[in-house]
């Protein structure tokens, strides 16, 4: 090693030292502990006691309430991921027709986004407020009908979830409209000439060029859909309900963890979510060769 | 060709564009409306916030009419008159022209004018402990950005511009660690911080963050990059220190990037939510976010105070938006694309 080569690695350990530390620390001791931990019975009062994959089987086999979180986490994503990149492609799509004012509608469809999540919970729980919320007053006014229980309703508080995520759709719409800027503009001159009507442009010539922006969303969406916390705490006071109908994942784990103090089980959780979010992914990287496509390759 | 770049082929034909200003438009009400609907609710008088059956959505807050004696204006069957109080059953007297009547509340409507309560606000202030509440958001916020700016663009300029083996294999080591989701390192991390008794106070909410976070680390590399390597050689001959390289030439550089972090970080705890739900015990200790969750679950349905808790949370970080709007645009899309 020479003198500068030797300096180079001095430094560059040197600089990245409280990385280093922080990912000793923070990461890879957590995430040893956390196997250790998903093996046994623990309740952070006493010390771990092994039972080997007792947590494992019970996930699986003896616990309905955890298979119902997996089947609303399913189904919120299934809903909630697919709608938000259509809606917010949809809207890019508009802004990128250069009306007038189109600063101004870019900032009106961004704002909800960044609203903290806590203020946007409790803003939609009243809005979707059986008697007196605006979404059921509008209906009445306007359609003479009586509008469903949304969060109260077993059967609409999933569809509920999935309407107000819409409304944050911001950061996407952002991102394709930065993707829609990319596209060149010789393509479409290109389309115009041989006579693409606006949906066959739209097909054949916007769509591919966005579809590593696509996939891009497509994986942040499911990677944050699978972890839906902080909307469904603050919506139910942290219980899921009505009926478990909307006991998600990160829900089900945050109350093994705190309420029943089940901390073992829910590391047994939390890995099992690592799966499910890698394999998800996984499968959506192996699949993008055959439907991404990277302009100039 | 250059000045249309970007808008899309669908075309610039008059017809089309009057058609998507009009589902613009009407887009932005349905977008604007929850807003609408919360200001509106924190401004409204308590009896006004239950709609009572039959009646639409009031958006505009009033409150009662009353005569020079105070008493309240009602109308009762289309008559106009005035409420001389109620007795022990509920029910009110009404003077209605020169003759007194028997009428239950249903039966009549108190003329209403537009008014504002800012009551709610006050409520919501007495409370939540706003003050105490505001200090310990910002508090964190700030610590945390500071932290996350030193020990992140400290990192990063290791991986981008220190020429050292082994820093590729971080690189992709802290890539990786991104892959994994927060609940994994959960447990473990609240069983050492409560061994070391930090639970019920600020350090776990602050520490993590004096040693970098993958995401703008990666963000940071990216930016240092993107600076020409020239710079750091030549600076090396007129023998500046590595570090001095580091603080004079690429921090300055830098400033868009540092930015970006600094918002988005700011962002994020401001509004974080499980991290204090998990750490913070005390509400003496709890952030603004945190406070109103409290709150509204030991008053369900004030919704006044509620929605003006929610105004104040959100109001500034809209205000922040519209002052750092360049930022923001460009963080989103530096972090969504060109990563």
């Amino acid at each position: 090693m020479t003198t500068s080569e030797r300096r180079h690695l001095r430094n560059g350990l040197l600089f990245a030292l409280p990385y280093l530390i922080g990912v000793a620390a923070f990461v890879v001791y957590p995430l040893v502990m956390s196997v250790y931990y998903s093996f046994c019975r623990y309740n952070i009062i006493s010390s771990p006691v092994w039972i080997g994959l007792d947590n494992y089987r019970e996930l699986f086999f003896n616990d309905p309430v955890f298979l119902k979180a997996v089947y609303n986490t399913l189904y919120y994503t299934a809903f909630a991921v697919p709608l938000g990149l259509a809606f917010s492609i949809g809207l890019a799509m508009l802004l990128n027709l250069r009306t007038p004012g189109v600063a101004v509608f870019r900032t009106v469809f961004f704002l909800p986004s960044i609203v903290p999540m806590v203020a946007s919970a409790m803003l939609w729980l009243w809005v979707l407020n059986p008697e007196s919320g605006l979404v059921n007053g509008l209906l009445r006014q306007v359609a003479g009908i009586d509008g469903p229980g949304w969060l109260a309703d077993e059967h609409w508080s999933k569809p509920s979830l999935v309407l107000m995520s819409l409304w944050g759709l911001g950061t996407a719409m952002v991102i394709f409209l930065a993707g829609l800027s990319d596209v060149p503009q010789a393509l479409y001159e290109v389309a115009r000439i041989d006579g693409a009507g606006p949906w066959r442009t739209f097909r054949h010539v916007t769509l591919p060029m966005l579809t590593p922006t696509i996939l891009f969303n497509l994986v942040m969406g499911l990677i944050g859909a699978f972890q839906y916390f902080t909307q469904v705490y603050v919506m139910t006071g942290g219980r899921g309900g009505p009926v478990d109908s909307t006991m998600f994942y990160a829900l089900y784990l945050y109350r093994n963890s705190f309420y029943y103090l089940r901390m073992g089980y829910a590391c047994a959780m939390a890995w099992m979510l690592f799966v499910l979010i890698f394999v998800c992914t996984a499968a959506v990287f192996a699949s993008s060769r055959r439907w991404v496509y990277y302009h100039g390759e | 060709m250059a000045s249309d770049r970007g808008t899309s082929g669908i075309g610039p034909r008059k017809g089309e564009r009057w058609g998507a200003l009009l589902v613009l438009v009407a887009l932005s009400v349905l977008f604007l409306a929850p807003f609408g609907w919360m200001v509106s609710t924190s401004l409204k008088h308590e009896s006004r916030i239950f709609t009572r059956p039959g009646e639409p959505p009031q958006w505009i807050p009033t409150t009662e009419r009353t005569d020079e004696q105070g008493r309240p204006l009602v109308t009762w069957q289309g008559r106009p008159g005035v409420d001389l109080g109620r007795d022990a059953d509920g029910r009110h007297t009404l003077l209605i022209g020169d003759e007194q009547v028997q009428a239950w509340p249903e039966d009549f409507a108190v003329q209403q004018r537009m008014g504002l309560h800012w009551e709610n606000y006050a409520r919501a202030f007495e409370m939540m402990d706003f003050v105490q509440n505001l200090r310990n958001t910002l508090f964190i916020c700030v610590a945390v950005v500071l932290g996350t700016l030193a020990s992140c663009s400290l990192t990063a300029y290791s991986l981008a511009r220190i020429p050292w083996r082994g820093r590729t294999a971080l690189f992709f080591f802290c890539i990786a660690t991104m892959m994994v989701p927060y609940q994994v390192t959960l447990i473990p991390l609240f069983a050492v911080y409560s061994r070391l008794g930090w639970v019920g106070t600020f350090l776990p909410l602050i520490v993590p963050y004096l040693f970098g976070t993958p995401f703008y680390i990666f963000l940071l590399r990216q930016f240092f990059l993107g600076i020409p390597q020239d710079l750091s050689a030549a600076a090396r001959i007129d023998g500046c220190s590595e570090f001095g390289a580091f603080a004079h030439i690429i921090v300055p550089l830098s400033k868009p990037a540092l930015a970006t972090t600094a918002l988005f970080m700011f962002l994020f705890q401001w509004a974080d939510f499980l991290n204090p739900l998990i750490y913070l015990q005390d509400d003496r200790h709890y952030t603004l976010a945190i406070a109103l969750q409290q709150f509204q679950s030991q008053h369900e349905s004030a919704w006044g105070p509620l929605m003006a808790m929610s105004t104040v949370i959100t109001l500034p970080i809209i205000a922040l938006f519209f002052l750092t709007q360049r930022t923001f645009i460009q963080g989103i899309t530096m972090t969504g694309l060109k990563g």
